[in-house]
């Protein structure tokens, strides 16, 4: 990529206009949709933000390389702009919209959404949120690393974050949040 | 028509600051907007849409330096969704706008000057339909040859009317012919450093139907923006209403106008709400980047390291527009010499105009390129003296009641000493452990450890808060407080740094109750000045603190006449209340929130805050052309593989003058993000410009520190409260950035003994 | 577009062979950007996410023959399982050192094949393993060495209407060794790499370098050389002598260039560096 700036690219191949009217359904958070309307080639990410009201995840870059747009599919930490949204057709899709506090059945409208995970209320209370334009991302990955990794090493959180940018915080207050959550979790256990 | 973000159950922006915050000054309360941040509820610039909505795209040149020869919109307005495409002749207003002068146009004609100027402008039903149609937009442009040094840019041809020269400054400060017994010269060079925040440009232009139109934009200044927009569309102020999307980080790069005009222009054409948000790559052209310096110094002392005289030549390269290079320049010539007593000094300073991209704010406004310079001299007069780096700097220290090379004396406080001595004063790091990422290389697995070393540096420095010479400065605010609440109005770009957070704080402390922050926007209230210079908790939190006690003072007024008193009698304390000791007629003494003694009644005050004229420089560069300056130190701990040039910064460390924190936690934050930014230009970021082109508009190349690449941070706050400021308190965002470049590559001088002169260190300039 | 997700080996096979216009998608990590950027727009997408067989392991054979074949769209993170790292280390180093977290959970060792960029970081490790591409397509199945399949910068043989549908990668048969420069301490792209593998049955060294030329390379006589010198029954500490020797000729067989990530002589200097480093830490380790 790198160096067109004129804004314009000749499309390499003629668009077909026919195909624009892509029809296929998605899961999202539990409840499936039907796209429509969408441009074939359009990333998960744009489904997401533009046709499923759903704008958590973020287009910082679109090219992979900064993690604001994190969600899971089938439980595994991807960027949505990476996922062309019609191949994720049958494949379970969770945003940050759809992070479940513990304790509350996934999917379960009266929380899911109203209520803060422990990852979300130590990002705010430790700090870890300035602009916030990376925050939705770090959730995700948080949340999947914890899950994954109960009780990680601080060279092991660094580098299963080292895909989340952040231009504001410089990470200190996240790794803060973090560690806050870690021994929450082990005290309760 | 106010927009709305995509789905129900999401809050509209720009969303009221949230949930009324508690804590007071000096508590960390949770930031109002963290709940919908952390949720992704929050409604960025980017996260806008409106029903009917077109999205707009920017046509921009491919060369750095062309003539425009014709323009043939024609091919583009064939393709089906397209609503219009734009172009120089389309613009009822001012061609041009600037921040500083209006030397930019809002689309090209006739000639390009930088790679990525905007030459037209289209509308689309889909962001897609808007990149085909501008690629069937033709442009016939004829290359010319690119003026892309700097160093020639005086003496060549001017490739703008205004000329290659945007500002030359002089500062003739004591006796020119003073000589020291030492003289240690060098020559530095800092490179193009980029804000890259992560929020791109983004805005939703929605016309009204009257003429007139909205525009909610991701900015640093809706009322400066509002200004030119307006002059630009042609309108008075009044038809042209701005109101701040959430904004993704700014550093800076949202200071000069991006898309706002030509989505306003696209909107009122098309009668439809027009959205435009850039991708990555055309965000690393569409906004400025920190200038790139070549300074060369020479340092005399004597011989028992007493400062004697600093001259220095700095040469900034603008790029093709001024923005804010006047100011920059500026910056660059008055802190040259470093926050240190200099009896005499000679600092001449230029900012010139190229064809490379355009230069301008970036946090720390060209304090940052001269600090690198004249910390490099500093630990090269202190090897020359035989002298402990640190020492030769605390000798030399400024503090208050000290002259700058500027003629102004430092009248607020000056702890540089104590800033030195906090930074070194924290325990050095440990060595390394065993994994691989505790070396340098991290996983790449390069590190051999007996070829690691271990280097140390120390770097200082100064800037201004707030605007500096005469430059107009204030700002407004309102305060309400209606059934139990205070609300506060204030038109601050919250851009992340926690204006929200700690306006409700001192609404709270002073009425004793719940605070929000009103959506900010142009209607109904004026300026609060830009979200830089450090400047918006002295400036705005000054004018919310004004305003609020306005209100406690007609709460006691009311009060006091309820109860047939004189207002005197009744005392406001500085936690929110109301007491009297004693109160004649009704039982008992009266103790209770201003918030609860107002009732039922409304009140509500606006204020402005100023702060004491400032003065240009002369043509000697003298006078008190600031308010108030903010010093800070930084040591820095890097292991540096000594056979690849990587290195792997281990720590970093500050002091810094903080006055006084109302936020602790936000300030921490301020103080962690600035040094990742330091570390950044230290030793990884830079925008490589060939010829006019930049190689690397994308975050695969133009790479800012992840988490796995930031040290450890150990700060000090060092508070010796700023008489003139409310509060005491100095604005924190821009000082870590400053001498943490410095302090960066004095460690790896230190771990390497290779003379460093340039950053960002790349590996092969430590092998 | 159709996006075709076929859940068989054959009908993908299939399905490209009656268009091979169609785009492969496995992970999607470079085919992406390009699409959200506008620089490519495909006419049809055939997705592989379903397809069971390019997403297993398995070894085959034994003892000195062993191989684990991997399906084509492994992940890095896959790669990074400890089993299978115990069998393929520097491909696990390898991915260890691509992208982020998220970039290791999609993208796939067929993609870094079939993007084969100078710098793809699994590639020197395959050619130093002599490791072979399984293709398929309607005439058939055809494999070929790894050093074959990448044939220039981002070219590859892959014919028109053919899949890469496995790597077998020859199980370790000694200590490995993948060593990655790059400015920062992830998501970077190379700006050199070097995989290093001993086998201490055969006594063979191999070593490819990575970012330094069009396509990975190895210079079969240094690596002749060196084994010859090699003291392989007693294992000695090896000689500075014969270190520094064995990273010059890598450096003098590599080929960089300057880019705006590097100079060519900083990589013809760090690949000196990678080599004597690589072979001293494997040597130690046997």
């Amino acid at each position: 990529m790198g160096g067109d700036v004129t804004g314009t690219t000749p499309p390499a191949t003629p668009v077909r206009d026919t195909d624009a009217d892509a029809v296929y359904r998605l899961t999202v958070n539990g409840t499936a949709h039907t796209v429509e309307g969408t441009r074939p080639t359009d990333s998960l990410l744009h489904v997401l933000r533009d046709r499923l009201g759903l704008p958590g995840a973020k287009n910082a870059c679109e090219q992979g390389e900064c993690g604001s747009c994190s969600v899971l599919v089938d439980g595994v930490l991807v960027c949505a702009c990476l996922e062309l949204a019609e191949a994720a057709v049958g494949c379970e899709i969770t945003t940050v919209e759809g992070l479940t506090p513990a304790g509350a059945e996934p999917g379960d409208a009266a929380l899911t959404g109203a209520v803060l995970t422990d990852v979300q209320q130590a990002m705010i209370e430790a700090g870890g949120v300035q602009c916030g334009f990376c925050t939705p991302g770090f959730v995700v990955a948080i949340h999947d690393l914890l899950d994954r990794v109960p009780d990680p090493g601080p060279l092991e959180v660094r580098e299963a974050l080292a895909g989340n940018l952040c231009r504001c915080t410089g990470y200190g207050r996240i790794l803060a949040a973090i560690e806050q959550v870690v021994t929450v979790r082990g005290n309760g256990r | 028509m106010t927009p709305a973000v995509a789905s129900t159950g999401v809050e509209a922006p720009p969303t009221r600051g949230g949930a009324a915050t508690s804590g007071r000054i000096g508590d960390s309360p949770i930031r109002p907007d963290g709940t919908p941040k952390v949720q992704g509820r929050f409604a960025f610039a980017s996260d806008l849409e409106a029903d009917g909505m077109l999205w707009g795209r920017a046509l921009r040149s491919p060369h750095p330096y062309a003539r425009i020869r014709s323009v043939d919109v024609g091919p583009a307005l064939a393709i089906a969704g397209v609503s219009c495409v734009l172009t120089a002749d389309d613009v009822p207003g001012a061609p041009t706008y600037g921040l500083m002068s209006p030397d930019q146009p809002v689309f090209a004609r006739g000639v390009v000057r930088y790679t990525g100027e905007p030459v037209a402008a289209v509308a689309a039903d889909h962001p897609d339909t808007a990149r085909r149609a501008l690629a069937a937009v033709v442009v016939d442009y004829e290359p010319l040859d690119p003026l892309v040094d700097p160093a020639r840019a005086a003496e060549a041809p001017p490739i703008h009317a205004d000329g290659n020269v945007i500002r030359h400054i002089r500062i003739e400060h004591g006796d020119p012919a003073a000589a020291g017994d030492v003289v240690v010269e060098g020559t530095y060079e800092v490179g193009m450093q980029d804000q890259a925040f992560l929020g791109p440009e983004s805005g939703l232009a929605v016309p009204d139907g009257e003429g007139g139109v909205d525009l909610w934009v991701a900015t640093q200044w809706l009322h400066e923006d509002r200004d030119q927009v307006a002059a630009c569309l042609g309108l008075p102020h009044e038809q042209v209403r701005l109101h701040l999307g959430g904004v993704g980080g700014a550093f800076g790069g949202r200071e000069d106008l991006s898309m706002q005009v030509h989505a306003c222009l696209l909107a009122l054409r098309t009668g439809r709400p027009v959205k435009m948000s850039y991708l990555r790559d055309e965000s690393f052209v569409g906004h400025v980047h920190r200038h790139p310096a070549r300074m060369r110094y020479r340092h005399h002392a004597n011989a028992a390291g007493d400062l004697v005289k600093v001259e220095a030549e700095v040469l900034l390269d603008g790029g093709a527009y001024g923005s804010s290079s006047s100011a920059v320049v500026s910056n660059a010539a008055r802190f040259a010499c470093g926050p240190y007593r200099v009896p005499n000094a000679l600092i001449d300073a230029t900012v010139v105009r190229t064809n490379n991209p355009p230069c301008g704010a970036m946090r720390g406004f060209g304090a940052v390129q001269v600090c690198f310079g004249h910390e490099s001299q500093m630990d090269k007069l202190a090897t020359r003296l035989g002298m402990d780096p640190v020492e030769l700097r605390l000798r030399n220290a400024l503090a208050t009641g000290d002259v700058l090379p500027t003629g102004q004396r430092v009248t607020g406080a000056a702890p540089v000493a104590e800033c030195i001595r906090a930074a070194v004063a924290h325990p050095l790091p440990p060595m390394p452990g065993d994994g691989w990422l505790d070396h340098p290389g991290g996983a790449g697995r390069t590190a051999e450890r007996a070829r690691v070393r271990r280097g140390v540096g120390v770097a200082a420095g100064l800037k201004n808060v707030m605007y500096s010479e005469g430059f107009e400065d204030d700002s407004e605010a309102r305060v309400r407080l209606s059934e139990g609440v205070a609300s506060v109005t204030c038109a601050v770009a919250e851009v992340g740094q926690g204006f929200v957070t700690i306006a409700s704080q001192i609404a709270r402390t002073v009425l004793g109750c719940d605070a929000v922050v009103e959506p900010a926007g142009t209607v109904g209230i004026d300026s609060a000045g830009s979200s830089s210079a450090s400047r918006q908790t002295w400036m705005s939190g000054g004018a919310v603190l004004k305003a609020a006690r306005a209100v406690a003072d007609q709460v006691r007024s009311a009060v006091a006449e309820r109860l047939g008193l004189a207002p005197e009698s009744l005392t406001l304390t500085d936690d929110g209340r109301i007491v009297a000791a004693a109160v004649g007629g009704a039982a008992g003494a009266l103790d209770m929130t201003v918030a609860d003694a107002a009732g039922d009644r409304d009140f509500e005050a606006t204020a402005v805050h100023r702060h004491r004229r400032t003065y240009p420089l002369d043509e000697r560069g003298q006078g008190d052309a600031d308010v108030s300056f903010v010093f800070a130190a930084h040591r820095a701990v890097v292991d540096v593989d000594t056979d690849l040039g990587l290195v792997r910064v281990v720590q970093v460390t500050t002091g810094q003058d903080v006055g006084r924190m109302l936020h602790p936690t936000q300030v921490i934050g301020q103080i962690e993000g600035g040094i990742a930014q330091g570390v950044g230009l230290a030793v990884m970021e830079e925008i490589v410009v060939e010829d006019g082109l930049v190689r690397n508009p994308g975050f695969t190349d133009y790479l800012i520190p992840t988490v796995a690449d930031t040290p450890e941070v150990l700060a000090t706050c060092i508070e010796e409260p700023e008489p003139e400021a409310p509060f005491g308190a100095k604005g924190a965002g821009e000082p870590p950035t400053i001498s943490s470049t410095a302090a960066v590559a004095a460690a790896i001088r230190a771990a390497t003994g290779v003379d460093v002169t340039r950053v960002p260190v790349r590996p092969w300039d430590l092998i | 577009m159709t996006v075709l997700a076929p859940t068989r080996l054959d009908d993908a096979v299939a399905a490209l062979a009656a268009d091979p216009s169609l785009t492969v998608l496995a992970g999607g990590t470079d085919l992406m950007v390009a699409v959200n950027y506008g620089q490519y727009r495909p006419a049809g997408v055939l997705s592989l996410r379903r397809v069971p067989e390019l997403h297993d392991w398995h070894v085959d054979g034994d003892g000195s023959a062993a191989h684990v074949v991997l399906g084509a769209a492994t992940s890095y993170t896959t790669l990074l399982d400890p089993a299978l790292a115990a069998l393929l280390p520097a491909l696990a180093q390898a991915s260890r050192t691509v992208g982020s977290p998220q970039i290791r959970n999609t993208g796939t060792v067929g993609g870094n094949l079939g993007t084969a960029s100078p710098a793809g970081d699994t590639l020197p490790v395959l050619v130093a393993l002599d490791a072979t591409v399984e293709l398929a397509s309607a005439s058939g199945r055809r494999s070929m060495p790894v050093s074959e399949f990448v044939t220039g910068p981002k070219q590859t043989a892959l014919a028109l209407g053919e899949l890469v549908t496995a790597v077998r990668v020859p199980v370790a048969h000694g200590p490995q060794e993948f060593l990655k420069i790059g400015v920062r301490n992830a998501m970077v792209i190379a700006v050199a790499n070097c995989a290093l593998v001993l086998d201490l049955g055969r006594r063979h060294l191999a070593c490819a370098l990575g970012a330094v030329g069009p396509v990975p390379m190895r210079d079969r006589d240094a690596e002749r050389w060196t084994a010859a010198h090699l003291d392989w029954g007693h294992r000695p500490r090896l000689e500075p002598a014969l270190v520094d020797e064995f990273g010059r000729r890598m450096a003098a067989a590599s080929r960089p260039i300057d880019d705006h990530r590097a100079t060519a002589a900083y990589r013809r200097h760090a690949v000196e560096v990678l080599a004597r480093r690589a072979l001293a830490r494997a040597w130690a380790a046997t």
